[in-house]
C-alpha cells in the first residue's frame, strides 16, 4: 500500500498540474481507515437489522424468523420498562449533570491557580474504568463498613442496591460522578473562548454578574451546551458497563436499561433475534436524538460531536 | 471547530495590547464576584470526587481486621500492602499485559490510518473524499453496543473468537470517526503556504504528509492517542463478549472477576481497582496539559 501510493503520488505530480495530481493520489490514503470502518462498523450496523429478522441462539445455525422477533419484543412489557428506564435515566442525568458541569466549567475557567488545581482533581473519575467505579461504589455503599458509617450519617446506610427506587437514583448519581468531570472540561473550554470584550462592554453598561451570566455566558455557550448535551444524551444509551457491574439490571428489572436488556436477552438468554430488535431500536433512538439536537444547533458543523462515547 | 482553534490562536497574542489595565481590573472583579457561589460549589464537588477516592485508597491498605474494626474513613492504623500482594499473585501482571497489548495494538493503527485519511480529506478534492468524510461523521452517532451482536457473529465466522485480535479490530473501527475528525480539524489549520512551498521544493503529497503535516499535527496526535487509549484500556463490553479464556482477560474484566473471587475481601478488591488505575494515572500526570488542552479544543463549540 505505502509504496504504491508513493509511486502514484510521484508519477502524477511529475506529469500534471495541481488538481489532477491530488485527485488521483490522495483518495488511496483513506482506504485503510475506510476498510476497517466499513467492515467492523457499517457492516454490523446492517447486520443487526438483518439479524432482527433471524432466529439464532448465538451458537447454532441461523434461521429466518420473519416478523416474529419484532412481534414478540414489541408486545413484551419488558421492552417498555427498559425504554422508560432508559429515557428516565437520560433525562434525569441531563437535568442533574448539565447545571453542575456548566457552573463548574465557568468556575474552573477562572484564572486563579487553585481553580486550575481543583480542575486537575476533578478529572480523576475519568481515569477509572466504569467497571472500577461500579466495584468501588459497591464497597462504598456497604451499610456497615462503607461511607455512611464513616461520615457518621446513618441515614445513608441503606440497602441501596436492594430497593428499586434507591438503586435507580444511585445509578444516576454514579453516572454523574463519573461523567460530570468530562462535561466540566467541555464547558471550561467553551467559557475560555468567549471574547473578553463582551464582558467589558457589559461591565461598562452596568450589568451585574448574574445579568452577565444570563446575557453573555449562557448565549455564548449555546453550541457548547448542544455539544455536551448531545454527548450526554446519546452517551446515556450506552451506560452499559457501569450498570452491568453495579446492579446487573436489578433489583428486579428496576435498572434494566435498553443496552443491558439487549445484552441479557442475547448473551444470557441466547435470544439473538429479539436482542437484535432491541439493538435496532437503540440505533434509531440514538440517530433520532442526535439529529434532533443538531436541529437545535441549526448547524451541521455540530455533526462532529455526535460520538456515542 | 477549526475556526475555533484559529480564533483561539489569534486571540492569544492580541490579548495584552487589547486590554487596558482598567479593563483587566474590571475583569478581575467579575471573576471575583462569581467566586462566592461558584467557589462554594467547586469545593463541595471536590469533596464528592475526593471522598470516594480517598476511601478506596485507604481501604485497600487495611487488613481485614482493620476493615471490619475501624471507622471506615479513618486511615489504617497498620497500613499493609498484603492486599496488593494478593492481587499481584492472582495473575494481575498477565491481565495488565493483555490490556497493554490491546491498547497499543488498537491505538497505533487507529492513529496511523486515521491520520492518513484525515490528510487526504483535508488536502484532496472530489466527491469520493467528501463521501468518505460524510460517512465517518455519520459513524460518530453509531453506538458500539448496538452492533455487538453482528460483531460477535463476524468474529466467530472469522475464527477470531477468544483472541486478543477480536477485541482490537472493532476497537479500531469505532475509534476512527472521532480520530479522523479531530486530526482533520488540526491539519486544516496548517497554513496553505507551507504545503505550497513543500510542493515547489518537489515533494510528493506522501512526503508532505510525513514531513510537514505529521510533525505539525503532533499535539493532536498525542491527544487522540491518549483519548483512544483511555477508551480501549477501560473497555468492558468487547472483551466480555468476544473473549472467554481467563488468560485473555483485560483489566476491567479481571476486576469484575476479582470481585467474585475476593467477594469477602473488600480491601483486596479495592487494591485491584487502585492497581488497574495506576498506569492511567501515571500517563495522566505526564500528559495532562496535552490531554486537557487537546480535549478542550476537540470538543468545545
Amino acid at each position: 500500500m505505502s509504496s504504491s501510493t508513493t509511486h502514484r503520488a510521484a508519477n502524477v505530480s511529475r506529469s500534471s498540474e495541481r488538481r489532477p495530481a491530488q485527485k488521483s493520489a490522495l483518495p488511496w490514503l483513506t482506504l485503510p481507515a475506510l476498510f476497517f470502518f466499513l467492515v467492523f462498523a457499517v457492516v454490523p450496523l446492517v447486520g443487526v437489522l438483518v439479524l432482527s429478522f433471524a432466529d439464532w441462539d448465538g451458537i447454532g445455525a441461523i434461521g429466518a424468523a420473519g416478523m416474529e422477533n419484532w412481534a414478540s419484543v414489541l408486545t413484551d412489557p419488558g421492552l417498555y420498562n427498559a425504554l422508560g428506564l432508559t429515557f428516565m435515566i437520560m433525562i434525569v442525568s441531563w437535568l442533574v449533570q448539565t447545571p453542575i458541569s456548566l457552573l463548574l466549567g465557568v468556575f474552573t475557567a477562572g484564572s486563579q491557580r487553585y481553580r486550575a488545581a481543583l480542575a486537575v482533581l476533578y478529572f480523576l473519575p475519568l481515569l477509572l474504568s466504569s467497571a472500577a467505579v461500579a466495584i468501588a461504589y459497591k464497597a462504598l455503599l456497604d451499610p456497615n463498613f462503607g461511607l455512611a458509617m464513616g461520615l457518621g450519617l446513618p441515614f445513608l446506610a441503606q440497602d441501596w442496591l436492594g430497593v428499586p427506587q434507591l438503586a435507580l437514583g444511585l445509578v444516576i448519581f454514579v453516572i454523574a460522578w463519573q461523567f460530570v468531570p468530562f462535561h466540566t472540561l467541555i464547558y471550561q473550554g467553551g467559557v475560555r473562548q468567549i471574547p473578553k470584550s463582551l464582558y467589558e462592554a457589559a461591565q461598562i453598561d452596568g450589568a451585574g454578574t448574574i445579568k452577565q451570566f444570563f446575557h453573555i455566558t449562557l448565549p455564548q455557550l449555546k453550541y457548547t451546551i448542544i455539544t455536551s448535551s448531545t454527548l450526554m444524551v446519546v452517551g446515556s444509551l450506552t451506560y452499559f458497563d457501569l450498570i452491568f457491574v453495579l446492579t446487573g439490571g436489578g433489583p428486579g428489572n428496576s435498572t434494566r436499561i435498553l443496552a443491558l436488556d439487549m445484552y441479557l436477552r442475547g448473551f444470557r438468554a441466547n435470544l439473538m433475534g429479539p436482542a437484535s430488535v432491541i439493538a435496532v431500536i437503540l440505533v434509531v433512538i440514538g440517530l433520532a436524538l442526535a439529529l434532533f439536537l443538531q436541529r437545535l444547533g441549526g448547524k451541521d458543523k455540530q455533526g462532529s460531536q455526535l460520538e456515542g462515547l | 471547530m477549526s475556526t475555533v482553534l484559529k480564533s483561539d490562536r489569534k486571540a492569544a497574542p492580541d490579548n495584552p495590547p487589547a486590554h487596558s489595565v482598567k479593563a483587566r481590573q474590571s475583569l478581575g472583579t467579575r471573576v471575583k464576584r462569581l467566586n462566592i457561589p461558584g467557589g462554594l460549589g467547586g469545593w463541595i464537588w471536590l469533596a464528592v470526587i475526593i471522598v470516594p477516592v480517598y476511601y478506596i485508597v485507604i481501604t485497600s491498605l487495611k487488613t481485614s481486621e482493620g476493615y471490619f474494626g475501624q471507622n471506615p474513613l479513618a486511615p489504617p492504623t497498620a497500613p499493609t500492602l498484603e492486599n496488593y500482594q494478593l492481587v499481584l499473585e492472582a495473575n494481575f501482571a498477565a491481565y495488565f499485559m493483555n490490556s497493554v497489548i490491546v491498547t497499543l495494538g488498537s491505538v497505533i493503527p487507529t492513529v496511523l490510518i486515521s491520520f492518513m485519511a484525515a490528510f487526504a480529506i483535508v488536502r484532496g478534492h472530489g466527491r469520493y473524499l467528501k463521501f468518505v468524510n460524510g460517512m465517518f461523521l455519520m459513524g460518530l452517532a453509531i453506538p458500539l453496543q448496538a452492533t455487538i451482536i453482528p460483531i460477535y457473529l463476524m468474529i466467530i465466522r472469522l475464527n477470531l473468537y477468544d483472541s486478543i485480535l477480536a477485541i482490537m479490530l472493532p476497537s479500531i473501527a469505532f475509534a476512527i470517526p472521532l480520530t479522523v475528525l479531530i486530526l482533520s480539524n488540526f491539519i486544516r489549520d496548517v497554513p496553505n503556504e507551507l504545503f505550497e512551498s513543500m510542493r515547489l521544493d518537489g515533494c510528493s503529497e506522501w512526503q508532505t504528509m510525513w514531513r510537514l503535516a505529521l510533525p505539525l499535527t503532533r499535539p493532536a496526535i498525542v491527544t487522540v492517542a491518549i483519548y483512544n487509549g483511555l477508551h480501549v484500556w477501560n473497555g468492558f463490553l468487547l472483551p466480555l463478549v468476544l473473549t472467554q479464556s481467563p488468560e485473555l482477560r483485560v483489566l476491567p474484566l479481571a476486576l469484575w472477576t476479582f470481585q467474585g473471587e475476593f467477594s469477602v475481601n473488600i480491601p483486596a478488591v479495592l487494591a485491584s481497582v487502585v492497581l488497574s488505575t495506576l498506569p492511567i494515572l501515571v500517563i495522566y500526570v505526564l500528559g495532562r496539559r496535552q490531554l486537557v488542552s487537546g480535549l478542550t479544543a476537540g470538543f468545545s463549540k
